[in-house]
């Protein structure tokens, strides 16, 4: 597309190497009988082209709803239009129609579903489920279309391609599935891959082998891409930046290295402590994180973790702390930070008083079970 | 791998569970038949956690529901504090039910909807007639208590009302309710988040070590299998593969299968780099399963005698045991064992 000429030139973003996508405060809500549900409060970032970023967060944390928004794939009755942009290539497809958005789904941007049994059509041959976008967008003739999905199917790792394409879904492994539908996804060569938790529903040795097959079509075809997950194990050295969500924000966002190297935001370090490591002894006692997130219908006023967080302060109840950053690309939301004269400060502080200012005990903090 | 034999099973008095050769078969039709546990053999100490580990298929879940016996094994033996369970039938065996109890994988589909968590609770007490003179109502709430729920306000409410995380505690309130000797733990947290994952597992060591609990824990992933049990076994394709402690298996693993999955686990470090291994393609189907060691049709360093003779469950240290001809030896870098063995598919 040569909307070179209408790419807007934002002043604020450091180095704008012809950004892909960017999400520019982007505001998601749901108006529900329980009051209004703020999934995505706020959400900012950018992809370079043939970049990755990893959205991290537990279940409700909003990513899903983020990854829904920036495809556009919200019933627009469902969502309360609120403010914010979604740049693709400078043009902003909120406003967009699903007939417009055709245009885009497939040869612009495609997803990958966690659940590949689901997101594949049960009653129709994989060859068809291939070829539909091939032959829509790219003109292509059946046999054209035929060859191409083969090709696909051989670059993603299915063995007897041509035999495949005559067979249904569910004659295929749940691993040989995601594989289908990362085809569909790569069939039209899309410049924007979304994945959401495209591994959660399989088991570990074929995690490795998509994960690998993500990151290679990636590389190949220098495709951005966004992966969400809830496993801060699943990005670690897979995309280039890491944005961890909380009730709807981004808490931290920095390049992959410097997040794991130098992690400012309790929660990231809450969630990187509480993951299992098979180079731990048996029975090491697990750092959890007690409670839940928050109700995203009823936020509290100040930080959203404050209540499950080692390092809260009275400030942390009053305000919700904005974005800070003490290196470039590096922004995290905390006032406490980890890692700094601050948070240690505050850490010890709320260790000599056996609680937090939101009154979670430390105990509690520290080696939680209930 | 893939192997069968009886050589790790212990001779110990405080043994509780022994499982001997094990075999589930599902029959499919026209005398064709699902293999889904074949020649399964372990057992379990006093106060022990055994971890079962492997891919989905791989049969970890029919023996958990095979030694519950349902459904009954096809054949083997299931003996509990040395009673034969698979002769049972009728008022004996459900006399054996409240020794054993289990906890699945998904929290909110397995308590009933229309019922409140105390009666969901409560329930084993009243069918055991162990409810006299209000001892239910605190039996119940000290269950609630200890699983981190508040009694006044959970014990009312119904399942929709709480979340994942808080479902598994109820579901496991109410395993623990009728005091079990043995806990069958099927997948309890792949469908949680990692954080409620870290509160679960932290509570059932609490609960294993406050009501003296035996168990068996059954699950996919390999880190989370470490950090609870004691022993684990790794079972592929309706076989053992490798049995072993938690430490010298996960430190020491012999068997091929068990060191790819070892390499495939995603580590939270960006510095580790990628050092998968994975296994080419997908387990095979276990209505057809290859001859001689199941594994070794994607296993790299499998043989010609692979394809013709079963390997037999050996030991390959203390109380370490591996089913394979060509086990990688604990001298070897894992990661490049395999490099010079020729493939054999």
């Amino acid at each position: 597309m040569s909307i070179a000429a209408e790419l807007p030139v934002p002043p604020a973003t450091p180095d704008p190497v012809d950004p892909l996508l960017e999400v520019r405060d982007l505001h998601t809500w749901f108006d529900t009988p329980r009051g209004m549900v703020r999934a995505v409060d706020g959400v900012s970032f950018t992809l370079r082209r043939g970049a990755s970023i990893g959205i991290v967060g537990e279940s409700g944390s909003g990513k899903t709803v983020l990854s829904r928004s920036i495809m556009n794939l919200l019933p627009k009755k469902a969502a309360v239009p609120a403010s914010g942009e979604v740049l693709f290539e400078g043009r902003d497809l909120r406003p967009m129609s699903s007939k417009q958005m055709r245009s885009y789904w497939g040869p612009q941007m495609a997803m990958v579903f966690q659940d590949p049994m689901t997101s594949l059509n049960g009653v129709v041959k994989i060859g068809r489920q291939i070829t539909e976008g091939l032959r829509q967008h790219l003109d292509l003739s059946r046999q054209d279309a035929d060859a191409e999905a083969v090709r696909l199917l051989t670059s993603v790792g299915i063995p007897a391609p041509e035999r495949r394409l005559g067979e249904y879904p569910h004659q295929l492994s749940g691993g040989m599935r995601q594989r289908v539908t990362i085809a569909i996804a790569l069939a039209c060569g899309p410049k924007l891959l979304m994945a959401d938790e495209p591994t959660t529903a399989l088991d570990v040795t074929v995690q490795a082998q998509i994960l690998d097959l993500l990151a290679r079509q990636q590389a190949e075809r220098s495709m951005g891409m966004v992966l969400v997950t809830h496993d801060l194990g699943v990005v670690a050295n897979r995309t280039d930046d890491i944005a961890v969500m909380y009730a709807g924000q981004i808490v931290e966002k920095a390049s992959t290295r410097t997040l794991f190297r130098r992690m400012r935001h309790p929660y990231t370090e809450a969630l990187m402590r509480c993951i299992p490591r098979v180079e731990n002894p048996s029975h090491t006692r697990l750092d959890a994180i007690p409670g839940r997130p928050p109700d995203l219908a009823a936020l509290p006023v100040g930080c959203r973790f404050a209540p499950r967080c080692r390092y809260a302060q009275p400030e942390c109840l009053a305000e919700n702390p904005p974005l800070f950053s003490d290196e470039p690309g590096h922004e995290y939301r905390c006032f406490f930070p980890v890692g700094t004269s601050a948070g240690a400060e505050a850490l010890e502080r709320n260790e000599r008083a056996g609680s937090t200012a939101a009154g979670t005990t430390m105990d509690l903090l520290t080696k939680a079970s209930a | 791998m893939a192997g069968s034999g009886t050589a790790h099973l212990r001779d110990r008095d405080d043994i509780v569970l022994t499982v001997e050769d094990l075999v589930v078969e599902f029959p499919l039709g026209r005398g064709r038949k699902v293999h889904a546990v074949s020649g399964v053999s372990f057992d379990l100490a006093e106060g022990e956690t055994l971890g079962l580990v492997g891919e989905s298929g791989c049969g970890k879940s029919t023996t958990g529901k095979a030694i519950m016996q349902v459904p009954r094994p096809t054949r083997g033996s299931v003996r509990l504090r040395g009673r034969e369970l698979t002769g049972l039938h009728g008022d004996d065996l459900r006399k054996t039910r409240p020794q054993m109890q289990m906890i699945f994988q998904d929290p909110i589909s397995s308590l009933n909807p229309r019922r409140r968590v105390r009666d969901i609770v409560g329930e084993g007490l009243s069918i055991w007639n162990r409810d006299r003179d209000g001892a239910s109502r605190s039996r119940v709430d000290e269950l609630l208590s200890a699983v981190g729920l508040d009694p006044e306000t959970a014990g009312g409410r119904r399942a929709h009302e709480f979340s994942g995380g808080q479902c598994q505690r109820i579901c496991i309130a109410r395993s623990l309710v009728l005091d079990p000797d043995v806990l069958i733990c099927d997948e309890p947290v792949s469908a949680l988040d990692v954080s409620v994952q870290a509160q679960i597992l932290n509570l059932l060591e609490d609960m294993k070590a406050r009501y003296g609990l035996t168990m068996l824990f059954i699950a996919h992933d390999l880190a989370v299998v470490k950090n609870i049990s004691d022993r684990v076994a790794v079972m592929y394709l309706g076989k053992v593969c490798e049995v072993g402690p938690a430490e010298s298996l996960y430190a020491r693993p012999t068997h091929p299968y068990t060191n790819a999955l070892l390499a495939a686990v995603p580590r939270p470090d960006p510095e580790a780099g990628s050092t998968s291994v994975p296994l080419e393609g997908d387990v095979p189907s276990p209505v057809d399963p290859p001859s001689g060691c199941r594994f070794r049709t994607r296993c790299p360093r499998a043989q010609e005698r692979c394809a013709l003779e079963e390997p037999l469950v050996r030991p390959v240290g203390e109380d370490h045991f591996v089913a394979c001809h060509f086990p990688v030896h604990a001298a070897d870098a894992p990661a490049d064992a395999v490099a010079g063995v020729a493939t054999m598919s």
